[in-house]
């Protein structure tokens, strides 16, 4: 925790309804950009900018067995890279926490709200299936990381197409014009709380002195499919029903931007 | 054995098109994207900054450090996160290919970061990853020499070639790499790689493909800079 | 003979050949390469006769002698204070050169610099990247208590002081504000509201951002006179 009088100054701000970058409370920042299809070897792939933050998300299929409890579904592997190059604060090496817990929150969006038609992606009933693997790269952390890369997972799983497969053998370099069967949307929205107020899309320096954050994944039927509490301070029931209340209604204009 | 015509249609002597950008990453002290053809690289530069542990720290200059790396998508066949002993291997010889042109002597102690990204790889990444490294330094205001131009060279089949592409680097007529970077004032190469089969006037006919390629990368690379921060008019 | 290559204020990239001939000295910035005068940096030329100046565009702090800085202390031992001044070693404040007072040998050195205050300061020497030592005896060489200390890229703290103080002195009468800009991009400023605080800190941001656009000074005023208007 940082003493250089950042927090007393948000704060101070804040008990104004000002922020740091003159936005108000519950507004993302701009330009929120997607771009589809940045990464041509990849299946598929997406790029998402909010404010200053960018993400690179890509998927690459292959084929394999299937997890053995779950013998008639394709499988999904999601990582998270807080690359070093992103901000002078991450160092080189394996994932870490941070890095683990973006990935596992990525992932029970996807998995929960029944994203992806896993049944669809058997070729072989308890022996051959499609796994998707999703990576998604940090290139610029200016703050809600979470966020960027969750809608980053879901742009690039909406652009994704099968790849060619020979017999039991992927052909690489060859793309299908076959989507990846996805049955519903899920997007995802983090809400911050310090002191007693809710931000929505913190930046960098509001993010290191938030008491505490909760993210909800929401699906187009308005259902909550998966949350996460984070930071060191508790949250009341008051706060959590607020911000599903603003994560419902905020995740309708990240909705949009997907077309 | 005879390769007639390239397969994108490209003169021999005739790079694939590139394009680049600088200040890219915010965050980091200096930052630039360079793309050859369909060969994507962005790459950033924090320092002089701490060196930690302590015992890696050189009392006469300031030392740079390179980092190389894939994204698991960039390539057809998936890469596994995490470092490979290519990746290593590139992050060294990328070292080697900057240093002279680099002076770190008014900062002993400390350390220079460069963090090296493909977003999307069809060959010649490490050369790629070079130049948009050497751009990433200028813009973080580290003293340099020179800047350095990095371009493959080859032959496939029977002909010299610039700049190969995945395809001509695959060629199972016989394909020879020579990935090449140049600093461009005196013509002095940092970085010489070769893997193949050539005799020596084939390769040194390479080489001067090479430096003509880089004279090229150089050009890009001065406009991109200069363009950060509104200035050019001569190019 | 002697050949100049650019032009005053032209913006060269390193590696850039700016002059010809032994007529012309290099400075700041640039070094000589038998006959060629050199630029080092991606930067701005500045000509002075014949000697040829570069001032770089971009990149980290690096302290220089007899810089002024704004520094936050780190650290307390017996013979003075570390202070973290955004390089990548911190820097040295010595006993006898905290203040005029004197201070004796075993005195609480918090009465006078606590942790994590913030000073005014000036750079007395240097000796490679370790040896920073600060000097707290000078004009304008204090505390600095209360406000708020923001941070922008040392290479724009030129323009945010302006030619002869023009622009920090604008933006300190808009503002009411007192203001201590240091060469490290640490900017220190104390208001009589937080809203005021909060315009000639976004005043500063826009400096930052828009520095190399034509008629700044005319933007920032505008964007400083609107504030006002506002009721800061």
């Amino acid at each position: 925790m940082n003493n250089d009088g950042m927090r007393e100054y948000i704060v101070s701000l804040l008990n104004k309804n000002l922020r740091l970058d003159g936005r108000s409370l519950l507004e993302y920042r701009k330009p929120i950009k997607i771009e589809l299809n940045v990464s041509k070897n990849a299946e598929g792939s997406a790029r998402v900018i909010i404010g200053e933050t960018e993400v690179i998300a890509g998927v690459k299929l292959t084929v394999g067995t299937p997890f053995p409890d779950t013998p008639n579904e394709g499988v999904l592997i999601v990582g998270v890279e807080l690359l070093p190059l992103s901000s002078p604060e991450f160092e080189s090496g394996p994932p870490g926490v941070e890095a683990t817990e973006i990935a596992r929150i990525v992932d029970r969006g996807i998995r929960e709200s029944g994203m992806i038609d896993v049944e669809k992606l058997v070729i072989k009933k308890g022996e051959l299936v499609w796994m998707i693997f999703l990576d998604i790269y940090t290139v610029n952390d200016a703050g809600n990381l979470i966020d960027a890369s969750a809608l980053a997972a879901v742009a690039a799983l909406k652009n994704s197409v099968l790849p060619k497969l020979n017999g039991d053998k992927v052909v690489f370099g060859e793309h299908t014009k076959e989507k990846l069967p996805l049955k519903r949307l899920a997007i995802t929205c983090t809400l911050s709380k310090i002191n007693d107020k809710i931000l929505l899309d913190v930046n960098e320096k509001e993010e290191d002195v938030i008491d505490s954050r909760l993210t909800v994944a929401i699906s187009e039927k308005n259902n909550i499919h998966a949350l996460q509490k984070g930071g060191n301070k508790g949250l009341t029931i008051e706060d959590i029903d607020a911000m599903i209340d603003i994560a419902q209604e905020k995740t309708k204009e990240l909705r949009k931007l997907l077309g | 054995m005879v390769y007639s015509k390239r397969f994108d249609g490209r003169k021999l002597d005739q790079p694939r098109e590139m394009e680049a950008k600088v200040g890219i990453i915010k965050r980091a002290d200096g930052s630039a994207y360079f793309r050859i053809g369909k060969t994507i690289a962005i790459a950033a530069a924090y320092g002089p900054r701490e060196l930690y542990p302590g015992f890696l720290q050189n009392p006469e200059t300031g030392i740079l450090r390179c980092n190389y790396d894939m994204m698991s998508f960039s390539v057809t066949d998936r890469k596994r996160p995490g470092p490979s002993r290519r990746s290593v291997e590139i992050g060294l010889v990328t070292q080697n290919a900057l240093l002279p042109a680099i002076d770190l002597s008014a900062y002993p102690n400390t350390v220079v970061d460069i963090f090296i990204q493909i977003i999307q790889a069809d060959a010649g990444t490490r050369c790629a990853g070079i130049s948009a490294a050497a751009m990433a330094l200028a813009d973080a205001g580290i003293p340099m020499k020179d800047l350095v131009a990095a371009i493959s060279v080859g032959k496939v089949g029977d002909k010299i070639v610039l700049d190969l592409d995945k395809e001509e680097e695959d060629f199972e007529e016989g394909s020879t790499d020579i990935p090449v970077a140049i600093m461009p004032r005196n013509g002095e190469i940092s970085l010489l790689q070769l893997d193949g089969d050539l005799d020596k006037e084939e390769l040194l006919q390479a080489l001067k493909l090479a430096k003509k390629g880089c004279e090229e990368i150089y050009k890009l690379q001065r406009i991109s800079l200069k363009e950060k921060y509104g200035g050019s008019k001569d190019e | 003979m002697s050949e100049l290559k650019v032009k005053d204020k032209e913006i060269v990239v390193p590696g850039e050949v700016l002059a010809e001939g032994m007529d012309y000295l290099p400075s700041y910035g640039v070094f000589r390469e038998q006959d060629k005068i050199i630029a080092m940096h991606l930067g701005l030329i500045s000509i002075s006769g014949r000697v040829i100046k570069l001032i770089p565009l971009s990149g980290r702090y690096i302290p220089k002698k007899e810089d002024i800085v704004i520094g936050k202390i780190a650290d307390i031992g017996f013979s003075g204070w570390r202070v973290d001044i955004g390089w990548a070693f911190e820097a040295n404040l010595g006993l006898k050169d905290a203040t005029s007072e004197f201070i004796e040998k075993r005195a609480d050195l918090t009465q006078y610099y606590d942790f994590g205050e913030i000073i005014a300061a000036q750079i007395s020497h240097i000796s490679g990247s370790k040896i920073i030592d600060l000097t707290m005896k000078g004009p304008g060489l204090r505390k600095l208590k209360g406000g708020k200390l923001i941070e922008v890229s040392s290479s724009k703290v030129p323009r945010v002081i302006g030619k002869q103080g023009s622009m920090v002195n604008l933006i300190k009468e808009k503002t009411n504000c007192k203001i201590v800009v240091g060469q490290n991009g640490k900017i220190w400023i104390s208001g009589v509201s937080s809203e005021s605080e909060s315009l000639a800190t976004n005043a500063i941001y826009k400096i930052q951002h828009e520095s190399h656009l034509d008629g700044l000074t005319d933007r920032i005023k505008e964007f400083l006179e609107k504030g006002e208007k506002n009721g800061i």
